[in-house]
């Protein structure tokens, strides 16, 4: 493919597209974070701006802008600034290999064009999101260390031990899926997955995977921060955790950088194990409508999984209570590294006895 | 020692067992639980829009009656203020002159009555004591303000007015 132009003009306008949605569903999860805590609590949730209370994100944003911004004296003052930016900035960055949908086809003047819902397929896909969300812990380790301030240093140090201990386990339950997949491009292993069904067993990496699914999602809990693994935000005993001196829209970008996160490993779990944007008898709905209307349904239906991985998130935040540091490590070393160690062995010995083509 | 109340239990210690240890049954308990709870009838009660309904004994504000004729029911014997318990009453009598007989019921009647509402804890005694029905607790909550001379209730803040003598005029001719 050479770059021309229209690659560039349609790479900016995915792009921007895509930041835009993220934006959106960030902001939008914040609302959903609300109503479904409310209604698992019996409650009704945010109801007072807009229709069922659809302002409410808007209404968070216009206060965080107008909180009085404050800087500790003794912080390191550039590095303050420099934590919610670059955490927002590599949140952000993770979405740029993700395959939206498939290509499609525009007929032009000059010909047809083959345009890609993915900003960049890169084939060490997998290893990207790795580095980028390593990248992302130096922005909570930044801001709790530039607070100058204790609590923010305990929570950014547990957080990033936390980070870094599953972040093993999370490599390790991938190793299995990609013996499966030969393949580190997203793309392409996306293209496994086509359909539902291959006449023989599932397509879909989860029904592969299943163990590897359930290491990879809890590891996805503790890479996010989120409850039962929120030890970094832990409320109740660091305060507020690593952003305890952040106010104003310094901290709106640390919380606001977490939901994106969500919204990011959400598609990334999707990708992996639940098929991407395919879904069943997607062969005939292809045969029947045309490229452009085919592959807005496969990004609706991808962007459906992600709502529902964003939902689970969600129900298991307020179900489960925060675990202990120990336990949390525990978990982490002894169960899961092991347990993801263990699927690797069977993957390939399957693989060595079932499926050795040679 | 003997038990005082029976519902003492005994806590078990014994270590963890492996279904207890890979968390994923309480996990699913705990989600399940959750789960039921989406469906269930919402605690929430809108309040400007819906209010909850008061007990029928609720003793709010208090209210100085008038009969159908629109004339004050209070003679200003002092009774509801000798059974107030926070000393919370004020009241001066005054004689009814001639041509007044349109306003008062009874040769006497209060010229000046006060309710101190910080002093009053709406037990509803004075109510109990009236003996001509002059004095009601309604079912209005008392609003907020920032002034405590505000919380004298004066007789004019406490008397129906003629909009609701009117209203209860028409409810006792629709009885018949």
């Amino acid at each position: 493919m050479s770059i021309d132009t229209f690659l560039i003009l349609e790479k900016i306008i995915l792009v921007v597209i895509i930041i835009a949605a993220s934006m959106g569903v960030a902001a939008y999860s914040t609302w959903a974070e609300r109503k479904v805590a409310a209604v698992m609590q019996d409650r009704i949730g945010p109801l007072r701006a807009g229709p069922f209370g659809l302002l409410q994100p808007l209404a968070d944003g216009g206060k965080l802008f107008f909180k009085e911004e404050i800087v500790p004296d003794n912080s390191t003052k550039w590095l303050f600034m420099l934590a919610p930016a670059m955490f927002i900035f590599t949140s952000l960055m993770t979405s740029a290999i993700i395959p939206w949908g498939p290509d499609f086809v525009i007929n032009g003047s000059e010909g047809a064009r083959t345009v890609a819902l993915q900003v960049a397929d890169i084939n060490i896909g997998i290893l990207y999101v790795f580095g980028v969300v390593s990248i992302g812990v130096y922005g909570i380790m930044l801001g709790g260390w530039a607070s100058n301030n204790k609590f923010s240093l305990l929570s950014a140090i547990r957080a990033a031990s936390q980070a870094i201990s599953y972040e093993l386990a999370l490599g390790l339950s991938l190793i299995a899926l990609l013996m499966l997949t030969g393949t580190l491009s997203l793309r392409t292993i996306v293209e496994q997955q086509h359909g539902f069904w291959d006449g023989n067993y599932f397509t879909w990496n989860f029904f592969k995977q299943p163990l590897g699914f359930v290491i990879f999602l809890v590891c996805s809990f503790a890479e996010l921060n989120r409850a039962p693994f929120d030890m970094p935000e832990s409320e109740s005993e660091l305060n507020m955790g690593y952003h305890l001196e952040y106010s104003s829209m310094k901290l709106g970008m640390f919380l606001f950088a977490e939901y994106i996160n969500m919204f990011i490993s959400s598609a990334v779990l999707a990708t992996l194990f639940f098929g991407g944007y395919n879904f069943p008898w997607m062969d005939q709905v292809q045969a029947a409508v045309p490229s452009g209307i085919f592959s807005l349904i496969c990004v609706g239906v991808l962007m459906a999984k992600v709502v529902g991985f964003i939902l689970f998130f969600m129900f298991v935040r307020w179900t489960l209570p925060r675990f202990r540091f120990d336990q949390l490590l525990n978990l982490g070393w002894t169960k899961l590294i092991p347990l993801a160690l263990f699927n690797m062995l069977v993957t390939g010995a399957v693989i060595l006895f079932f499926f050795n083509k040679k | 020692m003997e038990s005082l109340t029976n519902r003492a239990q005994s806590v078990d210690r014994s270590p963890m067992t492996f279904a207890e240890k890979i968390y994923i049954p309480a996990l699913m308990k705990g989600l399940s639980i959750t789960l039921s709870h989406i469906f269930k009838k919402k605690a929430t009660i809108n309040y400007p829009e819906e209010t909850r309904p008061f007990s029928p004994v609720f003793r709010g504000l208090h209210v100085l009656n008038r009969d159908e004729e629109g004339r004050e029911k209070c003679t200003a014997c002092g009774l509801c203020a000798l059974a107030c318990p926070a000393e919370a009453i004020t009241m001066e009598a005054a004689e009814r002159l001639p041509g007044e007989e349109h306003l008062y019921r009874e040769e006497k009647y209060a010229a000046k009555y006060e309710i101190n509402m910080l002093r009053c804890i709406f037990c509803g005694y004075c109510e109990e004591a009236c003996p001509k029905d002059a004095i009601y607790l309604s079912e209005t909550v008392m609003p907020a303000n920032y002034q405590r001379d505000y919380f004298v209730y004066k007789k004019q803040d406490m008397l129906l007015t003629d909009e609701q003598v009117k209203q209860k005029r028409l409810k006792l001719q629709q009885k018949g």
